[in-house]
């Protein structure tokens, strides 16, 4: 027999492991199921993670890593701050929506006028539009006890409705013939989210990703604020006498993780993609869920877990172009890495022991 | 120190091994917006890509990368197959024009092919085809088989594409049926099993008996089927797993002649930048087997016009028309422009309701 036995506290050893652990069994079982699919599992794996770092063509794909990676860290910083204190924001990709929108409306309004204040301007815009998103759920919490993961999730179907209605109305290209979608922000110089150096694949979404990382760890180890996150989540009643006030918490943690969700839409929209349009969210929001867990809710593992889960992507698509591994296999394969992630969890709070059997 | 230098040996002896190939084969790469098997859109152009493969054998090698999503991520996918040394590459949605333009811009050898589209570059192809020619017999159908003289139809997105298609359904079946009234749903959305059920759901109960799709998914078929008396017509694909009712018959889109012929060209040398836009009688547009659900003399008049569009001497867009406001579009025997079509946004007279945006 084997039982599970709680561990007094979380192991950190296995805190740390953990997340090695998980990806070295989603190679493993990965590998199983490439296999299954009639591919050779070691070139496979190979090609999903020595591809885009080293393989011949890395000089490409590695600044793709950061255009990648960036909004994925940008948006789980900022949930795993919440995360931290038991506030669940599930809509950042609502807020990656509205962000985009907000920022790329200011941008569009001044066309075709060139002026170094835009950009700035579109940033600020970003960052309100997402935080204005995220202050639905977070006032709708305070004020009537409503579920925020409920709330914010509902949020992003309603953005989603925006977003289709903004690429075929209010903001779609009046010389675009009819069809939908914004004009292109890459070619109007003074909105334009450039690469800072060419070819380095860094913009301005990936400066602002490093300065939130930096920014949390601060937050979180240097600050009251910090520490009252860090106390609700672990210690909820403690933290009522210590003082915290939950309402502005809810409100801090949520508009935090809103407006960094709205900027990383914003950088988007003004970078790498370059206009509204209707399909313009691919799934970022959702996906640094997943790395704020990935990343054990710590803003360098988050910055880490970023790049692991860009890379996926990446190695992903070179394994399909390249070895025909279908789409839907590289999408269990990263579903793998979560699975196995938060089964291992398991390890940091209990400890697995052989039990004695014991004589009747 | 050894395993590093073995590694680069390796890597350059498959670097080399792979240019050698590359000499003799033509690399012909597809990027697909959803998944291989969707049963409409993407799976008819990946049909394509297998005709490539079976007209060409070995001197040619496909390549392709299902559901990938439009903007950077489409970028990336175009750079990794121009870098791995396709020749050719067709981007399969609307939303990869900018994108395409882009990576073309990077690699001036390699041939583009953008569906559906209208930013050309030396070498940026467009080709789409002409949908609407199909809807003016499946309007006929429709009109001919409806009792309650009302047909439903789940629109995507209110662009010129789905509205052209609503208009020349709308024509040609009140050309039959005076009576005909269309009732428009649009599910925002080209792929959503889930939506195009319940907007054919309630087309049906607000008396529909015929539904028009221009959604992917076989939902809508499904969702008639189960209500029973209600006819659809399959899009993109045949759909023929719901002939012979519902699916009375099918606007099928055949790119294989297409992908062949631009295959073809660039083994030729004679790639050049064309702006394509083929119908019925190019064959790009298909209509699928009209069923036995059908009555013989609808099934007989349907075809004559398929062939009257096919040959060229009837097009779906004939004066004398007039716009939904009553303002005059078409004079008598006048046909519409391919500009005035490329960019539709009004509805033709007698259609209800507004086109949103």
């Amino acid at each position: 027999m084997i039982v599970l036995e709680k561990r007094p506290q979380p192991s950190r050893a296995w805190s740390m492991a953990t997340p090695l652990v998980a990806v070295l069994a989603t190679m493993f079982f990965g590998g199983l199921l490439f296999a299954a699919l009639g591919k050779n599992p070691v070139e496979a794996i190979g090609t999903i993670f020595w591809e885009p770092l080293f393989g011949e063509y890395a000089f490409y794909y590695r600044p793709q890593l950061l255009v990648k990676g960036a909004p994925l860290v940008l948006i789980a910083i900022g949930l795993s701050l919440g995360f931290r204190a038991g506030i669940w924001n599930i809509g950042a990709e609502g807020q990656y929506i509205m962000g985009a929108i907000v920022g790329a409306g200011v941008g569009l309004a001044f066309y075709p006028m060139e002026a170094f204040y835009i950009f700035p301007l579109m940033v600020i815009a970003g960052a309100l539009g997402g935080w204005a998103w995220a202050m639905v759920p977070a006032f709708l919490k305070v004020r009537f006890g409503t579920n925020e993961i409920l709330v914010s999730l509902m949020m992003v179907y309603v953005a989603e409705q925006l977003l289709a209605s903004m690429s075929l109305g209010l903001l779609k290209n009046p010389e675009g013939f009819g069809f939908p979608g914004s004009r292109n922000l890459q070619s109007y110089a003074s909105a334009h989210n450039a690469e800072l150096i060419e070819g380095t694949g860094m913009h301005w979404g990936v400066v602002a990703a490093l300065i939130a990382v930096i920014f949390a760890y601060v937050l979180l180890n240097r600050h009251m604020t910090g520490f009252h996150i860090r106390l609700t989540g672990e210690a909820p009643r403690a933290a009522r006498f210590a003082g915290v006030k939950p309402a502005r918490l809810i409100l801090f943690c949520l508009g935090v993780s809103g407006a960094l969700a709205g900027l990383a839409g914003l950088f988007e929209v003004s970078g790498p993609s370059g206009q509204v349009s209707i399909d313009f969210n691919v799934g970022y929001g959702f996906t640094a869920i997943i790395v704020a867990f990935l990343g054990r809710l710590h803003p360098v593992g988050i910055l880490l877990a970023g790049g692991l889960m860009a890379l996926t992507y990446i190695g992903g698509e070179i394994a399909q172009g390249s070895l025909g591994l279908p789409a839907a296999a590289i999408q269990v394969f990263q579903g793998m890495l979560l699975f196995f992630l938060l089964a291992l969890d398991l390890l940091t709070n209990y400890r697995i022991r052989a039990a004695r059997k014991e004589v009747a | 120190m050894k395993f590093t230098s073995l590694l680069a040996t390796a890597a350059m002896a498959l670097g080399l091994a792979t240019g050698a190939m590359a000499q003799d084969k033509t690399k012909v790469g597809f990027v697909y917006v959803g998944p291989v098997g969707d049963g409409g859109w993407t799976y008819e152009h990946n049909k394509g890509r297998l005709a490539v493969e079976e007209h060409f054998g070995d001197k040619v090698e496909t390549v392709f990368v299902e559901s990938v999503p439009e903007g950077p991520d489409a970028e990336r996918v175009m750079t990794q197959m121009a870098l791995e040394g396709a020749d050719l590459i067709f981007t399969t949605s609307f939303g990869y024009m900018d994108p395409t333009i882009n990576v073309a811009k990077k690699f001036p050898k390699v041939k583009f092919e953008h569906a559906t589209g209208y930013k050309t570059a030396p070498n940026v192809s467009v080709y789409s085809a002409r949908f609407y020619e199909g809807r003016a017999v499946q309007g006929t159908i429709a009109g001919r088989m409806t009792k309650s003289n009302v047909v439903g139809y789940i629109g995507s997105y209110p662009i010129p594409e789905v509205i052209r298609g609503i208009n020349s359904a709308f024509i040609h079946a009140r050309k039959v049926n005076p009576d005909v009234q269309f009732k428009i749903v649009w599910a925002y959305t080209w792929f959503d099993p889930a939506k195009e059920a319940d907007a054919a759901k309630v087309l049906i109960e607000q008396g529909a008996d015929v539904i028009l799709q221009h959604t992917d998914s076989t939902a809508p078929q499904a969702a008639a089927q189960a209500a029973g008396n209600v006819i659809t017509f399959g899009q993109a694909s045949d759909m023929s797993e719901y002939a012979p009712m519902p699916r009375v018959s099918s606007i099928i889109d055949n790119w294989a002649p297409y992908y062949i012929a631009r295959t073809q060209a660039v083994m030729d040398g004679s790639w050049a930048t064309v702006n394509t836009w083929d119908g019925i009688g190019a064959g790009m547009v298909g209509i699928g087997e009209i069923s036995d659900a059908v009555p013989a003399e609808v099934k007989a008049e349907a075809l004559a016009l398929k062939d009257a569009i096919a040959s060229g001497s009837y097009h779906p867009f004939t004066g004398p028309l007039k716009k939904q406001d009553g303002s005059d579009w078409l004079a008598e025997g006048e046909t519409a422009d391919d500009g005035t079509l490329a960019g539709m946004n009004f509805y033709v007279e007698g259609i209800e309701g507004d086109i949103p945006n």
